[in-house]
């Protein structure tokens, strides 16, 4: 008889009973960008409480820093933010040259400002793509990833690596760029918003991409400034903040830029501010490559002295260039006693080194900023009541990377 | 930029002076003295006051000083977006004292703490969550200690035979290798043979 005249004590079982559900995101889940394993507590298809663990992509780079001559540090860098190299590489080399007091060529300064340019869209035509992958469209990342294959080639020509580039150096840039390819750079950075608005037509008005991103992961100004966000995150809720224009490095304060900024702080707006940023950085990119043929712009790319190797014919026939640069890449230079924090605005945020020198040829302490590790903390504040599939949208949007994450 | 700075800091000394210890501007750059006891409620004044306005935790970290007294060195960096400016605080702490958390202030400051303990082993009182962030589950020690060993203790590696990962004692085919490169006129110190008798001679 099962008209509820005996009770309904069946169903009291411990199998029963409603709980609720917790779930592994990851570590080797294809929208955890990487290594992370979130550990999510759902009531039903709302997410009640996020705990990313963190750590497994850990190598100790700030306890091998100390070992080692600052030079030798720097290729660390291209590998905690694999995305966008050369950004990192730039706070190292910013460090160093701001206690040692070294001033960088005026050619170096601008190709620096060339390739942390080539790297921000390195880094946006990552995030972007695969944000749309995230919630479902495969497309986006094949057409976002050939026009990453050209810019991985201009990395390959100017240092002859593809990604780990370790092409910025303390006191300059390692080689100079021959003019073929300057002439190519701006070539591709020309008809580079046309692929942009390829990729526009396909994702901005495209009605899933919407509706999985439009309200969903929304930031408050006090949002950012609770949870130290940066970069996107920050300029995505509406606040103009790019320490390209706040706190101009390198010589960003002669460039024609604007920083682009969100309305409603959602997925959506970090979307169109990254898609926007882009086309800023391709106009960067064409006047930094106009300023490089410049006459009065030509010379070496490398501060000579005692931070940076004597040039190869110098090597030939000098003695002493021959002992500099023997020293040079054994014993290291050496950086004055003393503290500095230098930061960039990287692809993702506020990229930051904090470096303590005691004096010798290696750093005493260095710690590493990196954006992404304030952001993925918050994914708790912000993951919480929104759907699990929201998730993945959401730490797409975060753009997080775990090689800089972990360190 | 050196001049905004200046004031800052007579500022925050004539404020506070009962936790400002001192104060210095090195490349541009503010580093003020904090006294632990006093830590939260002058984090707490630096983000309120108006001529500071420190909204922003860029991050905490901490230095090891194991010659001296008090061990540790913990360093904020804060930073303000409405008044552009950056600050660094600078605390001394001994190896067993318990540093006040400011999560309370910054809710940023949580997974920086976190991370702090774990790789100094400093101990943060009223964190909410102080558990290892970086390292595995179970580690042990404190990596970034000046007296933990860049090779660690353990490795890890997965047995075929026992169908799971093992934790063994580090195993180094050679010594890992650590060169001096110091200018022979500058850094190292050589005692030839035979120099010792010139001082004992000359006592």
């Amino acid at each position: 008889m099962m008209d509820g005249t005996k009770g309904f004590e069946d169903a009291q079982t411990g199998e029963q009973k409603i709980r609720n559900f917790n779930i592994n995101f990851g570590p080797q889940h294809p929208a955890a960008h990487g290594v992370l394993r979130m550990v999510l507590e759902l009531d039903g298809e709302i997410v009640e409480r996020v705990d990313p663990h963190i750590g497994l992509l850990h190598r100790g780079t700030e306890k091998l820093m100390e070992s080692r001559t600052y030079l030798q540090n720097l290729p660390y860098f291209d590998r905690l933010d694999y995305v966008g190299t050369m950004n990192q590489e730039h706070a190292w080399c910013l460090a160093i040259e701001k206690l040692t007091g070294v001033e960088v060529p005026r050619r170096a300064s601008l190709i620096r400002v060339l390739y942390c340019e080539i790297g921000r869209i390195l880094n946006h035509l990552l995030n972007v793509t695969t944000q749309a992958l995230d919630v479902g469209a495969l497309t986006p990342p094949l057409w976002g990833f050939e026009a990453r294959e050209d810019l991985m080639i201009f990395y390959e020509r100017a240092c002859g690596a593809r990604l780990h580039a370790a092409y910025f150096r303390p006191g300059g840039v390692h080689q100079d760029l021959p003019p073929e390819l300057i002439d190519d750079i701006d070539a591709w950075a020309e008809k580079f918003p046309k692929v942009l608005d390829d990729i526009d037509e396909l994702l901005t008005e495209n009605r899933i991409f919407k509706q999985r991103n439009v309200d969903i992961g929304i930031i408050t100004e006090e949002d950012i400034l609770d949870w130290a966000y940066s970069g996107v995150m920050v300029r995505g809720s509406g606040l103009a903040w790019d320490l390209r224009r706040a706190q101009p490095y390198e010589c960003y304060d002669e460039f024609d830029f604007q920083i682009p900024v969100g309305k409603n702080g959602d997925c959506y707006d970090r979307y169109l501010c990254r898609m926007e940023e882009m086309r800023q950085s391709a106009h960067i990119m064409r006047q930094a490559c106009a300023k490089l043929r410049e006459p009065e712009n030509q010379g070496d790319v490398l501060a000579r002295g005692k931070l940076t190797p004597p040039t190869r014919s110098d090597m030939k026939t000098s003695m002493e260039a021959l002992i500099h640069h023997f020293k040079l890449y054994t014993e290291g230079f050496k950086v004055p006693e003393g503290h500095v924090y230098a930061a960039v605005e990287a692809p993702k945020g506020e990229f930051g080194v904090y470096l303590v020198s005691d004096g010798t040829n290696k750093p005493y302490r260095a710690k590493i900023r990196a954006p992404g590790y304030p952001h993925l903390q918050s994914m708790d504040h912000i993951g919480r009541g929104y759907q699990l599939a929201d998730v993945s949208a959401i730490l797409g949007s975060l753009d997080v990377v775990f090689g800089e994450i972990d360190r | 930029m050196t001049e905004a700075l200046k004031d800052l800091g007579t500022h925050l000394e004539l404020k506070r002076g009962d936790s400002v210890l001192g104060w210095e501007i090195t490349l541009d750059e503010l580093t003020v003295d904090v006294a632990p006891a006093s830590l939260k409620g002058f984090v707490e004044f630096l983000k309120t006051d108006a001529t500071c306005k420190f909204s922003t935790l860029v991050d905490i970290t901490a230095v090891d000083y194991p010659g001296r007294a008090k061990r540790f060195d913990v360093i904020y960096h804060f930073l303000s977006m409405y008044q552009n400016q950056r600050i660094r605080l600078r605390m001394a702490v001994h190896e067993d004292e318990m540093v006040a958390s400011i999560t309370e202030v910054y809710p940023a400051a949580n997974w920086f703490e976190r991370e702090i303990f774990d790789m100094f082993g400093i101990l943060f009182s009223g964190h909410p969550d102080l558990r290892r962030i970086l390292t595995d589950y179970g580690f042990r020690g404190h990596p970034l200690r000046k007296d933990f060993p860049t090779t660690g203790y353990t490795e890890v590696r997965y047995d075929e035979v026992e169908k799971r990962v093992v934790y063994e004692p580090v195993k180094l085919v050679q010594e890992y290798r650590q060169f001096d490169f110091m200018s022979p006129w500058e850094g190292a110190d050589y005692i030839l043979p035979g120099d010792e008798k010139s001082e004992e001679a000359a006592k």
